[in-house]
C-alpha cells in the first residue's frame, strides 16, 4: 500500500485559550510526565533457530529441524528490547517488560532479555508453534492486562520472515503502527512518538500517539552484550507463567501447513554454441516463449 | 551483530541462595591453603593476598553498602568494582565446561552435599552453549561416569548405543584390508560428546553450580606473591582499530579461592601457566605432541546403519611416513561419525589434512557406506597424543590443571574422555581438600598417581613413540606390547621432535596435488565450514595474534611454503597478493573453529591463539 509521505500532528485537544493556559498547560505537563514516568514498554521477543545456524529440513517434511540446534533471540526482538532498554534509560518509561510465546525453553530467551535489563518477563508456554494472528491475539490480551504505553517487537522472526505479528498486533488493538523503524524519538510534551521507518523509496517519518506499536529494523542501534553480573542479577527477576487460557485466546489456526521442503538445487549454467541453440533451448526447454 | 545464548536454569534461584557467603563460618584454624612450591611462606591469615586471605576479605567487603564501588551482588556474592571492573569470587573457578570441567563442578557439590557445607562453584566456558565447543570420535568408556554418577543407567541420557563390533582395516587405494583389531570396545558407547557434555551440565546446573556460556576467560590474575587468584573474562564490544562501540562491556574479574582449568587440548591459559610455573620441567616431562581431528557426522540410508559398529583404518590415504588414521562410528538417528585424525609432527609442508580427509571419503569400502546419505555436521580439534610421558606438573599455586589441558589421552585406545573425567574428579576432591579440611592441593598429583589412570597411561606409553621409527615398527611394536609386554617393561619410548619443528623446508619436498570436490562426498572448505555454524563477530581484533607479523612473509612463505594455509582445517590463514605483488598474510579469524592447530603447528611458533570475544566459534550439537 502506497501512503504518501505523512506527518500526522498528533497531540490532545489542548483547551480554548481564555482558560487559564498557564495552568493547563502545566498540569498537562505534569499528567503527561506521570503518565511517562509510569509508562510501561512491552517488548515482545522470539526464540529462534540461531542465524548462524545451518537448517535443514526435517525428512519427513514436516518442518525445519529443531532439534540439537542452538537456538537464540530472534535478532530484530534484541534491537527491539534494546530500544525499549534504552527509552526506559532516558526516563521516558518506568519499567520494561519482556514476553515469550512457546515452549518451557523460552524462559532461556526471556533470561537473556532480563540480563540485558528488562525489569520482568512473561512466558506463555505452550508447545504449538502458532502463526502470527494467533500470536498477535495472545499479545493483544497481554496488551489488556498490562496496558503499556508502547509495545516493541522486531520487524520480523528470523525463521519464518512473516512480517506481520507488529502490525496485526496494531490492528487488533486499534493501535497506531510504526513498523521498519530506524529511529525512534519521544516527545515527553506531545506524548508522541517519531519515527524513521525504512521503506522501499528511502526513509518516511511517522508521528504517531502513544500507545502505538512499533516494529525495529536493523539499523535502529546495536544491542547491548549482557554482562555477568548483570546476568547474575536476572535470576532473581521474576518471569510470570501464564497459558493461553488464562488469556482467553481462541487459537485455531485457520491455516495448516501441509509441507516444508528444501528449495531445488540450482543447476548449473548450460553452454550455448550459437545463437539458434540458445533460441531453441529458451522456447523448449525453459518454456520462456 | 552476534549475540550470545546465556543458558540459566531458573531453578538454581534457590539452590544458590544457600550460597550464600555470609554463612559461611570463619574457616577453622587449621592449616592455611599454601602452594605446592611455597618458597615464602605467608603467616596465616594476616597477609591479605595468600594463605586464607578471603574470608578476611570477604567480611570487609561485606559491610559498607554506601560506598559505590563495593556492591552486594545477588546471593551476597561479593561483588566488588574498582575503576570499572567488576570483580566476583568463588570458592572454586573452573575454566571450561566440558568433561573435565564439569565432572569437577559435579564432584565438589557432591562433596559439599555430603559433608554438608556450602561451596559456590562456577564454571566460565567461551562456547555460546555448553556442549557447543565439544567435539570427539567418540567410543565412550563410562569408567568414570560410573564412579562420579552411578546412577545414569537408569536415567534418560545421551548414552544409548553401546558398541557392538570392532573392526580395523588397512586401507590401500582401492582395498580395505581386515586386520584383527588392537581394539575391545565391549561395555563401551558409540556417542556424541557434545551431548553428553550437554548432559552434564544440566546435572552440574541441577546441582548448583553457576555455569556461564558465552565469557571467554582471557587473562589470568596473580596475587602479589605470584599466585594464581583468578581469570579476567575479555572486553566486549571492541571493534577492529581497538576503540570501543557502543555496546562495549568490559571484562569481569572472577577470583576463585582455587581454580582448575579444563581447557581442553592446547588450552590458551593452561599454556601460559604451564610455561611460567614451568611446570613440565618438574617433573622432567617431554613436551606434548599432538595430532589434528577432522570429523563429520553425516546421516546414511538405513540399509547402511548399524547402530554400535566402530571401525577404524590405517594406511591410505596418508603414507607411511604420517602417523594417523581414520575411524568410522555408527551412532543412533542413522547418524555416523567419520573422521580422520593426524600427527602434527608430519613432515611435508605441502600436507593438507582437509584435503587428505576429503580423498579418504573416496575410497570405496567408506564411500559404499556414505552413498545417499547427507552431511549435517563438520569440524576439528586437535588432540593430546604425548600420553604418560608429557604430562606436566598439573598443579600450581593457586589451583591445577585438568582433563587434556594437562593431557591425559590413551593413545593407543584414542580415548580420553574417561581420563579427562577422572582427573576432574580427583582434583575436585583435592581441591574440596584444601578448602574444608586445609590440606594441600598436592594430594590431586598423588591421588592421580595412585589411580587408574595412571596405571592405564603408563601401559599405553610406548604404543606412539614406537611410530617415529615408522610405520611398519611401529605397528610391530603395537602388536608386541598389545598382546605381550603390555607396558611391563623398563625403557620408556620419547618422543621425536616438536611438531612445529618436525616440518621439513618445502625444497625438500615435493608438493602433493588434491582432486577437486565433487559435492556430493568431498566438499571445499567454505562449505564444510558452514556445517560447523562457526561465527564471530566480524568486527573485533583478531583473536590470532602473530608474535613478529613479518614472519609469515619472511619465513612461512618462502622457506615452508606457507603450511598454515593448509593444516587449518577452517581456511583462515591465505595468502593474497597486495599491490605490489608480494604474498601477504591474510587472517580471517572468523572462520576459527578453534581447533588450535596454528598455535601447535607455526614453523616458528609465531601464531598465538587467544580467545575471541565469548560467544563465538563453532555450535556443535552433534559432534
Amino acid at each position: 500500500m502506497n501512503t504518501p509521505s505523512l506527518f500526522i500532528s498528533g497531540g490532545l485537544n489542548l483547551p480554548p485559550p481564555e482558560i487559564k493556559i498557564c495552568f493547563c498547560s502545566l498540569f498537562f505537563y505534569f499528567f503527561s510526565f506521570c503518565c511517562y514516568r509510569a509508562m510501561k514498554i512491552l517488548v515482545a521477543v522470539k526464540r529462534v533457530v540461531d542465524y548462524a545456524v545451518k537448517i535443514r529440513v526435517k525428512p519427513d517434511k514436516t518442518g525445519v529441524d529443531t532439534q540439537n540446534v542452538k537456538m537464540s533471540m530472534n535478532p530484530f526482538c534484541e534491537i527491539a528490547l534494546e530500544e525499549a532498554l534504552r527509552i526506559r534509560e532516558a526516563g521516558f518509561a518506568k519499567e520494561v517488560v519482556a514476553v515469550s510465546i512457546g515452549p518451557s525453553q523460552c524462559v532461556d530467551t526471556l533470561r537473556t532479555g532480563l540480563a540485558m535489563g528488562a525489569d520482568r518477563g512473561i512466558h506463555v508456554e505452550t508447545n504449538s508453534s502458532f502463526l502470527p494472528l494467533t500470536i498477535a491475539k495472545i499479545l493483544k490480551s497481554l496488551a489488556e492486562v498490562e496496558n503499556p504505553g508502547l509495545i516493541f517487537l522486531g520487524k520480523q522472526a528470523i525463521d519464518d520472515d512473516c512480517n506481520q505479528t507488529g502490525q496485526m498486533v496494531a490492528a487488533l488493538l486499534g493501535w497506531p503502527q510504526a513498523t521498519f523503524a530506524s529511529k525512534v524519538v519521544l516527545d515527553k510534551d506531545k506524548h508522541v512518538a517519531t519515527v524513521d521507518r525504512e521503506v522501499d523509496g528511502g526513509l518516511e517519518t511517522l508521528c504517531v500517539e502513544l500507545p502505538a506499536v512499533i516494529t525495529t529494523d536493523l539499523r535502529l542501534n546495536q544491542p547491548r552484550y549482557a554482562s555477568l553480573p548483570n546476568i547474575m542479577k536476572a535470576k532473581s527477576k521474576p518471569i510470570k507463567k501464564m497459558t493461553v487460557q488464562d488469556l482467553k485466546v481462541d487459537v485455531k489456526s485457520d491455516i495448516e501447513i501441509l509441507e516444508v521442503t528444501e528449495p531445488p538445487k540450482r543447476k548449473s549454467g548450460v553452454m550455448v554454441s550459437s545463437v539458434d541453440e540458445l533460441i531453441d533451448k529458451l522456447r523448449n526447454e525453459a518454456h520462456v516463449f | 551483530m552476534h549475540r550470545f545464548l546465556v543458558k540459566l536454569s531458573s531453578s538454581n534461584q534457590f539452590r544458590s541462595f544457600k550460597n550464600h557467603r555470609l554463612l559461611l563460618p570463619l574457616l577453622p584454624s587449621s592449616k592455611p591453603f599454601t602452594s605446592s612450591s611455597s618458597v615464602s611462606s605467608s603467616p596465616p591469615r594476616q597477609s591479605n593476598r595468600s594463605g586464607y586471605p578471603y574470608s578476611v576479605e570477604l567480611f570487609r567487603k561485606i559491610s559498607p553498602l554506601s560506598s559505590n564501588s563495593r556492591t552486594l551482588g545477588v546471593n551476597g556474592r561479593s561483588i566488588s568494582s574498582e575503576a570499572g571492573r567488576e570483580s566476583i569470587e568463588y570458592d572454586v573457578l573452573i575454566v571450561g565446561a566440558g568433561p573435565a570441567g564439569l565432572s569437577a563442578a559435579i564432584r565438589l557439590k557432591q562433596l559439599s552435599q555430603e559433608k554438608n557445607v556450602d561451596l559456590s562453584v562456577c564454571v566460565v566456558e567461551k562456547g555460546a552453549e555448553v556442549g557447543g565447543h565439544i567435539i570427539s570420535g567418540n567410543v565412550f568408556e563410562p569408567v568414570a561416569l560410573d564412579e562420579l554418577l552411578p546412577h545414569w543407567r537408569q536415567e534418560h541420557t545421551p548414552i544409548e548405543i553401546p558398541a557392538s563390533s570392532d573392526k580395523f582395516w588397512f586401507l590401500t587405494k582401492d582395498r580395505a584390508i581386515s586386520l584383527p583389531s588392537p581394539f575391545d570396545n565391549k561395555g563401551n558407547y558409540v556417542i556424541s560428546l557434545s551431548q553428553l557434555v550437554r548432559w552434564l551440565g544440566g546435572k552440574a546446573e541441577e546441582l548448583g553450580t553457576e555455569i556461564y556460556p558465552g565469557f571467554s576467560a582471557s587473562e589470568v590474575l596473580y596475587d602479589a606473591s605470584d599466585k594464581l587468584v583468578g581469570i579476567a573474562t575479555k572486553d566486549m564490544g571492541i571493534s577492529k582499530d581497538g576503540s570501543k562501540k557502543e555496546n562495549f562491556q568490559p571484562g569481569v574479574d572472577i577470583k576463585g579461592r582455587v581454580t582448575l582449568f579444563a581447557e581442553g587440548c592446547r588450552g590458551s591459559l593452561s599454556e601460559r601457566i604451564i610455561k611460567k610455573y614451568k611446570l613440565r620441567e618438574e617433573v622432567n616431562a617431554q613436551h606434548q605432541t599432538y595430532a589434528l581431528g577432522i570429523k563429520e557426522v553425516w546421516e546414511i540410508h538405513e540399509s547402511k546403519h548399524n547402530p554400535g559398529e566402530v571401525v577404524h583404518t590405517l594406511g591410505w590415504p596418508l603414507e607411511p611416513k604420517t602417523y594417523g588414521g581414520s575411524f568410522l562410528y555408527h551412532m543412533n538417528d542413522r547418524q555416523v561419525a567419520l573422521g580422520l585424525v593426524v600427527a602434527l609432527n608430519y613432515h611435508n609442508p605441502f600436507l593438507n589434512p582437509y584435503e587428505e580427509f576429503q580423498k579418504l571419503k573416496h575410497h570405496p569400502a567408506i564411500k559404499r557406506i556414505l552413498e545417499g546419505g547427507t552431511v549435517l555436521q563438520y569440524g576439528a580439534r586437535t588432540l593430546n597424543e604425548g600420553g604418560f610421558q608429557s604430562i606436566p606438573y598439573p598443579v600450581f599455586p593457586g589451583g591445577a590443571i585438568i582433563g587434556c589441558s594437562a593431557g591425559f589421552l590413551n593413545v593407543p585406545k584414542i580415548k580420553g574422555t574417561h581420563t579427562a573425567m577422572k582427573s576432574g574428579m580427583l582434583a575436585a576432591e583435592a581441591a574440596f581438600g584444601v578448602l574444608h579440611e586445609g590440606i594441600n592441593m598436592n594430594t590431586y598429583w598423588d591421588n592421580l598417581k595412585d589411580s587408574w589412570v595412571w596405571k592405564e597411561l603408563y601401559a599405553a606409553r610406548n604404543y606412539r613413540p614406537a611410530f617415529e621409527y615408522g610405520l611398519l615398527p611401529g605397528m610391530a611394536v603395537s602388536a608386541m606390547e598389545h598382546y605381550v609386554l603390555k607396558g611391563k617393561v623398563p625403557y620408556t619410548l620419547k618422543h621425536g621432535k616438536a611438531d612445529h619443528e618436525a616440518t621439513n623446508h618445502a625444497r625438500k619436498c615435493t608438493p602433493i596435488e588434491y582432486p577437486k570436490p565433487d559435492g556430493v562426498f568431498s566438499f571445499d572448505v567454505p562449505t564444510s565450514l558452514y556445517r560447523s555454524n562457526t561465527n564471530h563477530d566480524h568486527d573485533q581484533p583478531s583473536h590470532l595474534r602473530l608474535r613478529d607479523p613479518k614472519i609469515p612473509e619472511k619465513v612461512n612463505f618462502p622457506e615452508y611454503a606457507a603450511p598454515e594455509s593448509r593444516y587449518c582445517p577452517a581456511r583462515v590463514y591465505e595468502y593474497v597478493e597486495d599491490e605490489e605483488g608480494k604474498p601477504k598474510l591474510q587472517i580471517n579469524a572468523q572462520n576459527c573453529l578453534h581447533c588450535k592447530a596454528c598455535d601447535i603447528k607455526d614453523p616458528k611458533q609465531n601464531i598465538e591463539w587467544t580467545v575471541p570475544e565469548g560467544g563465538g566459534g563453532p555450535a556443535y550439537s552433534l559432534m
